[in-house]
């Protein structure tokens, strides 16, 4: 008897590590790749993010700001309601709705410089979505 | 007809509201005929709504938002449930079927209990109904009606998305059945084998659609985003993710319920668990309160009216799980070290993986609500979904082949060496011509490690070549998905490591080299479909002698003011070519060129493949179980 309940301890135990384990997985998964999101007005606000974090920044396409490189690079400007800007450099096809004056929400690492290299973007899906986080942000006026 | 429709659905949704009161009160025959009766009504209330968008009757407010006469035939049935209005009614319509099938095909010789059944399901689907009334009507008329419509989102009309939510339904509302059953299994009291027995096909009924469905959605994201990925741990995804996870878990606790009599207050738990997870994901999906990538209309109040629903079933629900789940039987006693301990392990990490995955899910609505905006990606859920799993994956073969109730250790070394010898195996290919990093090895010893595991289960039982062919189809369909998620394994780690993306901008005429293949653009044109036009590149991929033409497109939808992305993807053998056209860019110096994203996804067949199969073993499952055989008598 003792030794089938030892037994069932040894279960309870592994059970126990294995939960703690995860838990412990989890709070440092997130606190590393937990990406922060940032506009043009809260990047003048707060200061640029470490160089090389990954962070999200949002905002609005500037008009007559794409410019395409000779091969499939290109950059443009996100604007927002603040008068701020931020220069965003992307390799890569773009969304199929990712337009000038649309909002956009791109995933990348800010340079010392403070521009903006994007390794994904995200424009909105149809003609009546709008990326959530862009619920709040004013659109420029210009 | 539309108003014929709608009264139908009212008076389905008394007709359940009365099935609920006499289930609830014990009275099966009652409660079974009202569930009937309210089913062909929903089932005539939906066909009302598919009528009104093969006729493309604009005078209907949900036709007019969502179809175009021009839109082919199929798609414009197909675009009933691809708005969230139709799709809300084909939950409904699905869990009035399940509640007349339930009282259709249940006979356990218990009416007290599968009344209850009925009873609970009766107001789940009272819940449903009254959302679907309430809060997203179908049959709103607009008068004027318009002369035309505004076309369905161009990304649905897609044949795997045309099937893809019946399937993912069939799944979500099929945990509504095996949640009221439970729930019935709780008022009595009794979660015991018969109960399991009578349970189990009902949740693998749920859980065979369910991985179909995923599969498909995985399959539609793959093909028609042009983003050259399967699964990108958006919300949306996460959200059939989790009941599925949990369906997996249930499907093994509940074998061991019906095996042993063991673990019934936890299969109980996890059969509440996996609807509620289901309702958990329909108000992720419709409330928009996180930023998912895939598209959906939202709209705050169906969202409060969601989370209210969850709420008030879920918490009904584990109320009465708390009350009674001291009082619940337990089995013969059993070690760590035997098939029900093993079988708590995997119970143990399906649901702590749900848990992370829906920590990572959640976890930006609880920073929004400190104040901070931020997202979850990928690297969070590798970070700690997939080590989870690992662990299970590589005890899988070793600890399926124990004993109930006390397993024999003794050849566990033979098993630590054979997992050694397959990493070992694969770290050396690594290290020469595969070129595959360390961890990428590990995963593809995992993948391989399942599925000749999987053959040695079969084997173990069997013993004899005779005696393989009439082997349960159960044991076949377990075989069947462990090997499944083998498959799924080699791809899903092949794709994560091995796959490669380049983008490329071309001039007509131009050549550039891609992952082993020269491509070059020879034209682009413009074609026309029957409610779009397009561009079309027309590509020649070389390699080696093999010469391809590939003609990825994108289409432009003026109905609804969107364009598309149409991939091209080349099937190799042992990897897709997989190309999207991206926009034509006019540089400085005046020259056009085509934008190219370049996949090579290396062995991606096998991830949809083992989802495939994972779903076919679970149907396998359900076979009946032969009736003992009477040699001896």
């Amino acid at each position: 008897m003792m030794r089938a309940r030892a037994k069932r301890l040894w279960g309870v135990g592994i059970a126990a590590v294995l939960l703690i384990g995860a838990a412990a997985l989890a709070v440092t998964a997130l606190r590393q790749h937990a990406d922060l999101f940032y506009t043009p007005g809260l990047i003048a606000e707060r200061g640029l993010p470490d160089e090389g974090k990954r962070v999200r920044i949002g905002g609005w396409v500037q008009i007559g700001s794409i410019e395409y490189g000779d091969a499939a690079d290109m950059t443009f400007i996100i604007e927002d309601g603040s008068g701020e800007t931020v220069n965003v450099s992307y390799t890569g096809i773009t969304p199929d709705l990712f337009r000038e004056g649309e909002g956009v929400v791109a995933t990348g690492v800010f340079d010392a410089q403070g521009a903006f290299e994007a390794e994904n973007i995200l424009a909105k899906h149809d003609e009546n979505y709008q990326p959530r986080e862009l619920k709040n942000v004013d659109q420029a006026t210009s | 007809m539309i108003e014929a429709g709608h009264f139908a659905a009212i008076i389905a949704l008394v007709l359940s509201g009365f099935q609920a009161w006499r289930g609830l009160a014990g009275d099966r025959s009652n409660s079974g005929l009202f569930s009937i009766i309210a089913f062909f009504l929903m089932a005539f209330s939906f066909a009302t709504i598919v009528y009104a968008f093969a006729r493309s009757d604009f005078s209907v407010q949900l036709v007019a938002n969502n179809s175009h006469t021009l839109k082919p035939f199929i798609y414009k049935i197909a675009g009933t449930w691809g708005n969230h209005e139709g799709s809300m009614a084909m939950w409904c319509l699905v869990g009035l079927g399940f509640a007349a099938a339930g009282a259709w095909l249940l006979r356990t010789g218990r009416p007290k209990f599968e009344a209850r059944a009925l009873g609970v399901q009766g107001l789940l689907n009272f819940g449903s109904l009254l959302y679907l009334l309430l809060a997203s009507s179908p049959f709103t008329r607009l008068d004027p009606a318009p002369l035309q419509g505004t076309g369905l989102n161009p990304l649905l009309q897609d044949p795997a998305l045309a099937i893809h939510p019946p399937m993912l339904y069939l799944g979500y509302v099929g945990y509504s059945f095996v949640f009221a059953l439970a729930a019935a299994g709780l008022i009595e009291g009794r979660v015991d084998s018969a109960w399991a027995k009578t349970v189990r096909n009902w949740a693998l009924a749920a859980f065979v659609p369910l991985s179909l469905g995923i599969a498909l959605g995985s399959y539609w994201a793959y093909y028609e985003l042009g983003w050259g990925g399967w699964w990108f741990w958006d919300p949306v995804e996460n959200a059939s993710l989790m009941p599925w996870l949990i369906g997996a878990a249930l499907m093994h606790s509940i074998t061991v319920t019906e095996k042993r009599g063991s673990f019934s207050a936890w299969t109980a738990l996890l059969a509440v668990l996996a609807f509620c997870f289901s309702m958990l994901g329909a108000f992720l999906v419709r409330s928009g309160v996180l930023t998912s990538v895939h598209a959906f209309a939202v709209d705050s109040f169906r969202g409060s009216m969601l989370l209210g629903g969850l709420l008030v079933f879920g918490g009904a629900a584990l109320v009465l799980f708390l009350i009674r789940a001291t009082k619940l039987s337990s089995g013969p006693s059993w070690t760590a070290t035997s098939r029900e301990g093993a079988l708590m392990g995997n119970n143990l990490v399906l649901t702590v993986a749900t848990a992370t995955v829906m920590l990572g899910t959640l976890f930006p609505l609880i920073a929004e609500a400190l104040g901070e905006t931020i997202s979850v990606g990928e690297p969070y859920f590798n970070l700690t979904f997939t080590p989870i799993m690992a662990l299970a994956l590589i005890a899988l073969p070793v600890v399926q082949a124990w004993s109930w109730g006390r397993a024999d250790l003794s050849s566990l070394w033979k098993w630590a060496a054979g997992f050694a010898g397959i990493v070992a195996l694969f770290w050396l290919a690594g290290i020469g011509p595969l070129d595959i990093p360390l961890l990428a090895g590990v995963g593809l010893a995992i993948g391989v490690w399942l599925i000749i595991g999987a053959g040695l289960e079969i084997w173990r039982r069997a013993k004899t070549f005779s005696r393989l062919g009439s082997m349960s189809p159960r044991i076949w369909g377990m075989t069947i998905a462990h090997a499944g998620l083998g498959l799924f394994v080699i791809g899903a780690v092949l794709q994560t490591s091995g796959r490669t993306q380049t983008t490329i901008a071309l001039q007509q005429g131009e050549a550039a080299n891609v992952a082993g293949w020269q491509m070059t653009l020879d034209d682009v044109s413009s074609i026309e479909g029957p409610n779009w036009y397009a561009e079309r590149a027309t590509l020649t991929a070389r390699r080696g002698g093999s010469v391809q033409t590939l003609e990825p497109s994108k289409r432009y939808y003026p109905a609804a003011r969107m364009p598309t992305t149409e991939t091209a993807i080349h099937k190799t053998g042992t990897a897709d070519l997989y190309v999207a056209l991206g926009d034509g860019r006019r540089n400085a110096a005046g020259e056009t060129r085509w934008t190219f994203e370049v996949f090579l996804n290396p062995l991606i067949d096998f991830v949809y493949l083992g989802v495939i199969l994972i779903g076919l073993g679970a149907g396998l499952c359900m076979w009946p179980r032969k009736k003992r055989k009477t040699e001896a008598a």
